[in-house]
């Protein structure tokens, strides 16, 4: 028996076979939960054909992180395929070119904004919007690069990955009443469509490769997604406002 | 079984014309999918998903930015085959 028998999760941010949250629902089916993912605009239609890949094709709804009606929509729409949920999976992150890539100094607030936007105050806006359907106890996990630090061409994305982190611990305090839990994964770098659009993102690579004590494959989401899954599962019960490492320990060290 | 460039290329000009309304007679070997189609990145991750399914494929990521004009992706797709 899977450790998500019987769960049914909403998973956001599959766009090709190399996002995490690819991983992330392959797992979660091989757990035996059911999923549904979420995607946005033209992105839909690809989407929806990866989903076709996974061991059993998942439904496919619409849902742009940053559009008031999709999320005004999301519980029906989530209704449409199953009673309640018990956990959702953000993997949502974006940028402007401008906010990345050592443009730090230049980069205007409207850039800025719809990284905040999209990366970080979405974690809060799905999770309200998706409220009304979600059980006691469910669980909310989310992906971040471990934003107490500064990177190298990381820049905005980072700042905004500080406030994503900031608003798990926010949305914990909140909704804990409720048992809902949220926490994160703070992952190494993968090679995911995402990452590649980051301007210089191979010197994150490399210090990766270099350094993590136990070594780090950047081509395998599959470490991260067991992290994730682990989240969902009953077996953190009583973990929330917690961001886990799984970044073959890179964080541990100084130098 | 295999199919040869020609099918190749017709069914990969109907999987373009589908994603971008580009008429199949422009889409030709020596045309670049950037600079001649105007194609963007998404409309091609679009048409990659759909080649793999169609020809079953696999056109690897690191690939695709090496498939610079249809005759690139016509020629990746019928050797991949096998
Ligand atoms: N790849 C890495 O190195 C890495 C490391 C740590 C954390 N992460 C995080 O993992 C998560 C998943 O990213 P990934 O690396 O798998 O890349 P990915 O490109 O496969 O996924 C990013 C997803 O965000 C979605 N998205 C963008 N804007 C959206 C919007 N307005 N509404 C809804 N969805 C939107 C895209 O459709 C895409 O599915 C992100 O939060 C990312 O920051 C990635």
């Amino acid at each position: 028996m899977g450790i998500l028998e019987g769960k049914k999760i909403l998973i956001t941010g599959v766009l090709t076979e190399a996002s995490i949250a690819f991983s992330v629902a392959k797992l979660a089916q091989e757990q035996g939960a059911e999923v549904i993912l979420s995607s946005f605009g033209r992105m839909l239609p690809i989407t929806t054909k990866i989903s076709e890949r996974l061991p059993k094709t998942a439904p496919v709804i619409e849902l742009d992180a940053t559009s008031q009606d999709d999320l005004d929509a999301l519980s029906g729409r989530i209704k449409q395929h199953f009673d309640s949920i018990d956990g959702i999976v953000h993997a949502i992150a974006f940028a402007p070119q401008t906010a990345l890539g050592g443009n730090f100094l230049e980069t205007p607030w409207s850039d800025v904004s719809t990284a905040v936007e999209v990366s970080a105050y979405s974690l809060k806006s799905i999770t309200v919007a998706a409220k009304p359907v979600l059980n006691n106890p469910s669980s909310i996990v989310g992906l971040t690069f471990d934003a107490t630090v500064s990177w190298p061409v990381y820049d905005w994305m980072g700042v905004a990955k500080a406030a994503f982190e900031s608003t798990s611990r926010y949305l914990a305090r909140y909704l804990g009443k409720d048992g809902i839990r949220v926490n994160l994964i703070s992952a190494g770098p993968l090679r995911t469509t995402a990452a590649k659009g980051i301007p210089g993102f191979a010197t994150m690579e490399e210090l990766w490769t270099d350094r993590a004590p136990l070594g780090w494959d950047l081509t395998n989401t599959e470490t991260a997604a067991r992290g994730i899954i682990a989240l969902l599962s009953d077996w953190f019960p009583a973990t929330t406002g917690e961001m886990i490492h799984v970044d073959g320990g890179m964080h541990s060290t100084g130098a | 079984m295999a199919l040869s460039q020609e099918e190749v290329l017709v069914g990969l000009a109907a999987i373009v014309t589908d994603e971008t309304g580009i008429a199949t007679e422009a889409i030709q070997l020596d045309k670049s999918f950037t600079d001649d189609l105007d194609i963007d990145s998404i409309s091609m991750m679009t048409i990659v998903v759909n080649a793999e399914d169609k020809f079953d494929v696999k056109i690897p990521d690191e690939e695709v930015k090496n498939l610079l004009t249809v005759g690139d992706a016509v020629n990746y797709i019928t050797k991949a085959q096998g």
